[in-house]
């Protein structure tokens, strides 16, 4: 039989049947989270009793769940919007200049990715004390910025990489200064990495948990808030409502994210 | 064609540039006139796009001066700059439609929309393609994306128009049409034009004079007609068109004739020019395939050659026929008009006489 199909995409079985076990044990788990949150019964046990919302209403009317809410969004709305920044500042010299070192450079920047968050939470507790600085929302921000500053840039730098020189070149041969060069050719080209790094670093920030446990003070994050639920049995429900929630935003902020910055927006 | 400083409008000054250590542009100096067509013709890597970054402000000189109009550019930075450019890569902005990006440079003009709107409509008529101003700049042809760039530059109305090789990525036919397109707009614009090729025979087609460069220097600066007819030394004459050299050493020298002794030609004579020189001295003599006549039998008048043809390649409209002489190396290229049977092509390897006007003889500089 004859395969019309190239040597490369032709389908390959096993790999397709690993994609899938893969993906299944991937979030398998992650999807008995909305199951139970339904579930009419405050024991997280199967079989299943019965379907309700009650447990999203529940959080609907409680002061402290949209109190550290608002701080997750403060935070987060603080934190991707600077280190987006701060991302295309990086990106922009890394890509400009040729900078000797460059690998190293970006390697030093994307570290982060692999140190354990709780090394880098001592770290910056210690210093933060040391300094005399008191424990708020925006220690909290501080801490969540090193994590989301190597998304950012992960996400912009291709962008700028990929973008041609000589349009800039030719801004400026049209009579534009650096700074109208940069609003009306290198922003608008790379402006879909710039909204998807402040979706996927909004998105960090608002899920993430070890530096919000060290930094943060009296004002808690939402994942810090579920923290102090979990010891309270007959309130887990409404956890898993929220944490559905949570899940349910994330995923669609990345995948928006992802959408917009997709290879072939301006049609390359 | 000579030019003193006074009327040239474009005037380099004694620029090097170097990139670190590498130099990459040696002392050029050249002026270029008003309205001008001018061209940079030269191999790859020879510098002819960092002499017109150099220009357009995107590089600056290390040593010498750019004047435009009477002013020194060394301070002035690209978006103060009386000159336009159209880039190799054509550097459309991939974000605006046609439309936009032909205003790109009018922001800062104030004009009103309808103002606006009207001299965009001008210009798209001008590069005739009045119905894409809505097409975004991946919907364009290489041709298109071309006459774009063109226009983006030329609604500025600057005083020079910068373009690096602009027809280079286009195929044939395209390229004829699009020379004859570019030269007729020269003309109705009036612009001075600093236009970069490697491609000969369309630097010798478009231009008003054409510089031709070697490893960052000018080996010559002529029209079409005085690089074809009249190149200055071998690197010219073997770079446009073909060319025979051949050794040659003076013989004697009569008033204003300089009488050679040519390796394969044997003796010749030629005009002396300004030359000082005496028996003895050594030069190289060159002459164009299409200046030599060939033929079966001894001419009866003039100098001639015997030669043994080696190979003959019809051609429809004229043959080439490469004839081995006495002391050359390589074969001499002939290339005749078929009008009239010159020569019997049947039995190749056959004794053919070659002649010349003295004329056509040219005397390189470099011996
Ligand atoms: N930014 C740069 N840094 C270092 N070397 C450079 C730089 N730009 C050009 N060069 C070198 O200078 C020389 C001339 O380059 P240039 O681009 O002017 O050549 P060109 O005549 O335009 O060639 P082509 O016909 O291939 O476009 C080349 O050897 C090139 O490698
Ligand atoms: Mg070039």
């Amino acid at each position: 039989m004859r395969n019309d199909v190239s040597y490369i995409k032709r389908p390959n079985r096993p790999l397709q049947v690993y994609a899938i076990i893969f993906l299944i044990v991937l979030y398998t788990p992650v999807l008995f989270l909305p199951l139970f949150s339904f579930n009419d019964s405050i024991y997280v046990r199967f079989p299943l009793k019965g379907f309700t919302i009650q447990w999203y209403f529940e959080l609907w009317e409680r002061a402290q769940v949209w109190n550290s809410l608002m701080n997750s969004i403060k935070v987060g709305i603080c934190v991707s919007i600077a280190s987006t920044g701060l991302g295309i500042f990086a990106a922009k010299a890394l890509t400009n200049y040729r900078l000797p070192g460059r690998p190293s450079i970006i390697g030093f920047i994307m570290l982060p990715l692999v140190v354990p968050g709780i090394i880098f939470g001592v770290a910056l507790l210690v210093l933060l004390s040391q300094m005399g600085v008191p424990l708020s929302l925006y220690t909290v921000a501080i801490g969540h910025m090193i994590v989301c500053l190597p998304f950012s840039i992960a996400t912009l730098l291709p962008r700028f990489e990929g973008f041609d020189r000589s349009i800039e070149e030719a801004s400026a041969d049209l009579g534009e200064n650096a700074w109208w060069t940069f609003w009306r050719v290198t922003f608008p080209v790379v402006y879909p990495g710039v909204v998807a790094s402040l979706l996927l670093s909004f998105t960090i920030s608002f899920d993430e948990f070890i530096m919000a446990f060290f930094l943060s003070g009296t004002e808690p994050t939402l994942p810090m808030y579920i923290w102090g639920q979990l010891r309270f049995p007959q309130e887990f429900p409404s956890i898993l409502a929220l944490s559905s929630i949570i899940l349910f935003v994330s995923f669609l902020l990345v995948f928006i994210g992802q959408w917009i910055n997709r290879d072939d927006a301006y049609g390359k | 064609m000579t030019m003193t400083n006074k009327d040239a409008f474009i005037s380099i000054q004694n620029v090097d540039k170097y990139f670190g250590k590498f130099q990459a542009i040696d002392k050029i100096s050249m002026d270029i006139g008003h309205g001008e067509f001018f061209s940079l013709l030269g191999s790859s890597g020879c510098g002819k796009t960092t002499l017109l970054r150099m220009l357009a402000g995107f590089e600056t000189p290390t040593n010498g001066e750019i004047y435009i109009d009477g002013q020194p550019m060394s301070e002035v930075p690209p978006h103060y700059r009386p000159v336009n450019m159209v880039f190799q890569s054509y550097a459309i902005f991939p974000h605006l439609n046609v439309r936009d990006n032909i205003a790109y440079g009018l922001r800062k003009q104030r004009l009103s929309k309808m103002k606006k709107y009207e001299m965009v409509d001008e210009m798209l008529d001008l590069i005739k393609l009045p119905e894409y101003g809505d097409r975004k700049a991946h919907e364009l042809s290489g041709g298109q994306r071309q006459r774009i760039a063109l226009a983006r530059a030329l609604i500025l109305k600057p005083k020079v128009l910068l373009l690096d090789e602009p027809l280079g990525a286009l195929d044939k036919q395209l390229r004829e049409q699009m020379q004859l397109e570019l030269r007729a707009l020269q003309r109705t614009v009036g612009i001075t034009f600093v236009f970069v090729t490697h491609d000969q025979e369309e630097a010798l087609t478009l231009s008003d004079r054409i510089a031709v460069m070697s490893g960052g220097t000018v080996l010559q600066t002529d029209t079409p007609t005085g690089l074809y007819e009249m190149p200055q030394n071998r690197e010219v004459a073997a770079f446009i068109g073909t060319m025979n050299f051949f050794e040659a050493m003076v013989d004697r020298v009569e008033g204003d004739t300089l009488v050679l002794d040519a390796k394969g030609l044997g003796k010749v004579s030629t005009t002396k020019g300004q030359r000082t020189t005496t028996k003895g001295d050594r030069f190289e003599l060159a002459i164009r395939p299409e200046k030599l006549k060939i033929s079966d039998t001894k001419p009866t008048t003039g100098a001639c050659v015997e030669g043994t043809l080696e190979n003959a390649a019809y051609l429809g409209e004229r043959s080439h026929y490469y004839v081995r002489v006495d002391g050359q190396d390589t074969p001499v290229a002939v290339s005749a008009q078929n009008q009239k049977r010159v020569i019997s092509s049947d039995q190749n390897a056959h004794s053919v006489w070659l002649t010349w006007d003295d004329d056509a003889l040219v005397l390189l500089n470099d011996a």
